[in-house]
């Protein structure tokens, strides 16, 4: 009982930075309807600008963490004007493939500078566990879960109740009426890839801290698409409870499979499999809007 | 009195090719409402788009011909620029943010005001249309077409606009419900003084508010003048206004009449 768990602690723990990362996703995806196949990748990028400034430029963490958070800005408003703007009007599919191409890009500049070994970062929280509810937890896996909750709430009364959050909504909803009401929409959509460089470079510091990182640190982006799908594509709050659910099945199909049947390797598939079988049975994810029906 | 919006001969074409407006001319006198009638496809919302700027998102462009609004040309700014001087397009078929609250569609309307206005200006919107009290923080996808053509209205409201655009706001509505509208419509004209560019294919309905008129077909004016002067005028009495004028005997003539007459009074 206990081992069962203690996975699923884990898989709160790590379906917490899925949730972040998939929230970045759902942002873009519903401010510029732009299917981001690079999400994973910020999410590296964040992971290692950190890892260089504390270990290689010796930065105290805090300091490197924050500045990783400006550099993280800095990388949304750049991937925008010089990737995205130009293809402002372009066909669906172009923009997909651009995406692509642009986590190609970062990933072999990754490995340019860093090489593939697997970085550790230098311990910043004790490791002596602390008990929760009678289990001991690492302090490090509570500030990642809290983290993650923290991050949620702000954007959630971010998008409730500032004007550029609202505005945001707006913008997804419908452009042009946007656009009527003097919305800037470059703006937005400038905006909405600076949250998710933030939250992904965020979920790429807690990750590194947990396991270390290295180059294949990328294809966490592909967990997020079973997480935002079943969240349904759209929604803030699907994204959250979507990752926190892929983190927590994958993480116990994985523990059963290894103590049950002997087999490894599951926690790789688990999450895909899961996928399938909820779109068979919930295809628009359980908060995905539908139309509104007016009678 | 002066204009305070000024298009002159104005040509515009969509993707490069569509030739829509064809030298179209129109002015709009400060603090009145002015009213821009004419079928389906005439080219009335476009003419709209082009002052607001809302042109350049659907591949239209201006080719010929000026826009002054307050005397300086708009062509080729960005619609954010034009509401911050104070032009405010109602689009036509109320495009209403239907996952947003109506009071977070309010908000929106504010946009580009400072933040310190919101509350007294929200206030008045209520006042003006005491249904979307009730329900403000209802989602606005579930209004009524009324209650959302309100909320379109009340976004407006919000903005203060000097100048506003409204596109077509009886469409879809029942005949009370076009009354109520287009009492406050123009309430809002007198209370605060803004001019009203009305585009509507009710034209019973516009020039019952408006000072003036014009009568748009394929892309041009092709008549103009006080709204007592179209209003008597027997070719608007006959098409527009679905008057017959009696002693005809029934004919083909009549029955095509009778299509461009279903036209006007939907
Ligand atoms: N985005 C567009 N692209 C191409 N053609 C358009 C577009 N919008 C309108 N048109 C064409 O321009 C003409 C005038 O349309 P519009 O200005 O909407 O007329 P109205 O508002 O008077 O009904 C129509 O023939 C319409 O098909
Ligand atoms: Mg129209």
């Amino acid at each position: 009982m206990e081992y069962y768990l203690q996975l699923i602690v884990n898989g709160l723990v790590v379906g917490g930075i899925y949730s972040l990362v998939a929230l970045g996703f759902v942002v873009i995806y519903k401010a510029t309807k732009v299917v981001n196949f690079a999400q994973g990748e910020l999410v590296m990028a964040g992971a290692y600008v950190c890892f260089a400034l504390t270990v290689q430029f010796n930065i105290p963490f805090l300091w490197a963490f924050l500045v990783t958070l400006a550099f993280s800005v800095l990388l949304g408003l750049g991937i925008e004007r010089m990737v995205l703007r130009p293809l402002i009007g372009e066909e669906h599919i172009s923009v997909i493939m651009v995406t692509v191409g642009m986590s190609s890009v970062l990933k072999s500049l990754v490995q340019l500078f860093w090489g593939t070994q697997i970085k550790v970062y230098p311990q910043v929280l004790p490791t002596e566990p602390v008990v929760v509810a009678g289990l001991p937890v690492a302090p490090v896996y509570i500030a990642a879960f809290v983290l993650s909750a923290a991050l949620f709430a702000i954007f959630s009364l971010f998008f409730k109740y500032s004007r550029t959050g609202v505005a945001m909504r707006a913008t997804a909803f419908d452009q042009q009426a946007a656009q009527s009401m003097g919305i800037g929409i470059k703006n937005i959509f400038a905006m909405s890839w600076c949250i998710a460089c933030v939250v992904s470079a965020v979920g790429g510091v807690i990750l590194g801290n947990i396991n270390g990182i290295n180059a294949h640190l990328g294809h966490l982006g592909l967990k997020v698409f079973p997480a935002v799908i079943l969240g349904g594509l759209d929604s803030l709050l699907g994204a959250a409870l979507g990752g926190l659910i892929i983190g927590v099945l994958e993480n116990v199909c994985d523990g059963a499979a290894r103590q049950l049947l002997g087999l490894g390797g599951v926690r790789e598939v688990a999450a895909f499999i899961i996928l399938v079988v909820i779109l068979m049975i919930k295809p628009y994810g359980l908060f995905g809007t539908r139309e509104i029906e007016r009678v | 009195m002066t204009d305070i919006l000024k298009i002159e001969n104005l040509e515009v074409v969509y993707n490069d090719v569509v030739l829509v407006l064809k030298g179209l001319s129109l002015s709009c006198a400060e603090g009145e409402i002015t009213a821009l009638l004419g079928a389906n496809g005439a080219g009335k919302s476009t003419t709209l788009k082009a002052v607001s700027g809302l042109l350049q998102a659907e591949d239209g462009e201006v080719t010929a011909g000026s826009v002054l609004y307050k005397g300086e040309p708009v062509q080729g700014v960005i619609p954010e620029r034009i509401v911050r001087r104070g032009v405010f397009q109602v689009m036509e078929g109320r495009r209403i943010f239907e996952d947003l609250t109506v009071e977070e569609n309010l908000r929106c309307g504010a946009f580009t005001r400072p933040r310190s206005e919101a509350a007294r200006s929200m206030e008045r919107v209520y006042e003006y249309f005491p249904r979307l009290r009730e329900r403000r923080r209802q989602l606005a996808g579930y209004l009524s077409g009324g209650e959302q053509q309100m909320c379109a209205i009340g976004r407006a409201i919000m903005a203060r606009p000097d100048l506003l655009l409204l596109d077509e706001p009886s469409l879809g509505l029942a005949p009370l419900l076009v009354e109520e509208i287009f009492e406050i419509i123009q309430r809002f004209n007198r209370d605060e003084g803004v001019t009203v560019l009305l585009v509507e294919q009710n034209a019973r309905a516009a020039l019952s508010v408006a000072t003036s008129g014009y009568i748009m077909e394929n892309g041009r004016v092709v008549m103009e003048g006080t709204a007592r002067e179209l209003l008597n005028n027997p070719d608007v009495q006959e098409f527009y206004l679905g008057m017959g004028h009696g002693g005809d005997k029934k004919s083909y003539r009549d029955v095509k009449h009778y299509r461009r007459r279903k036209r006007w009074l939907g």
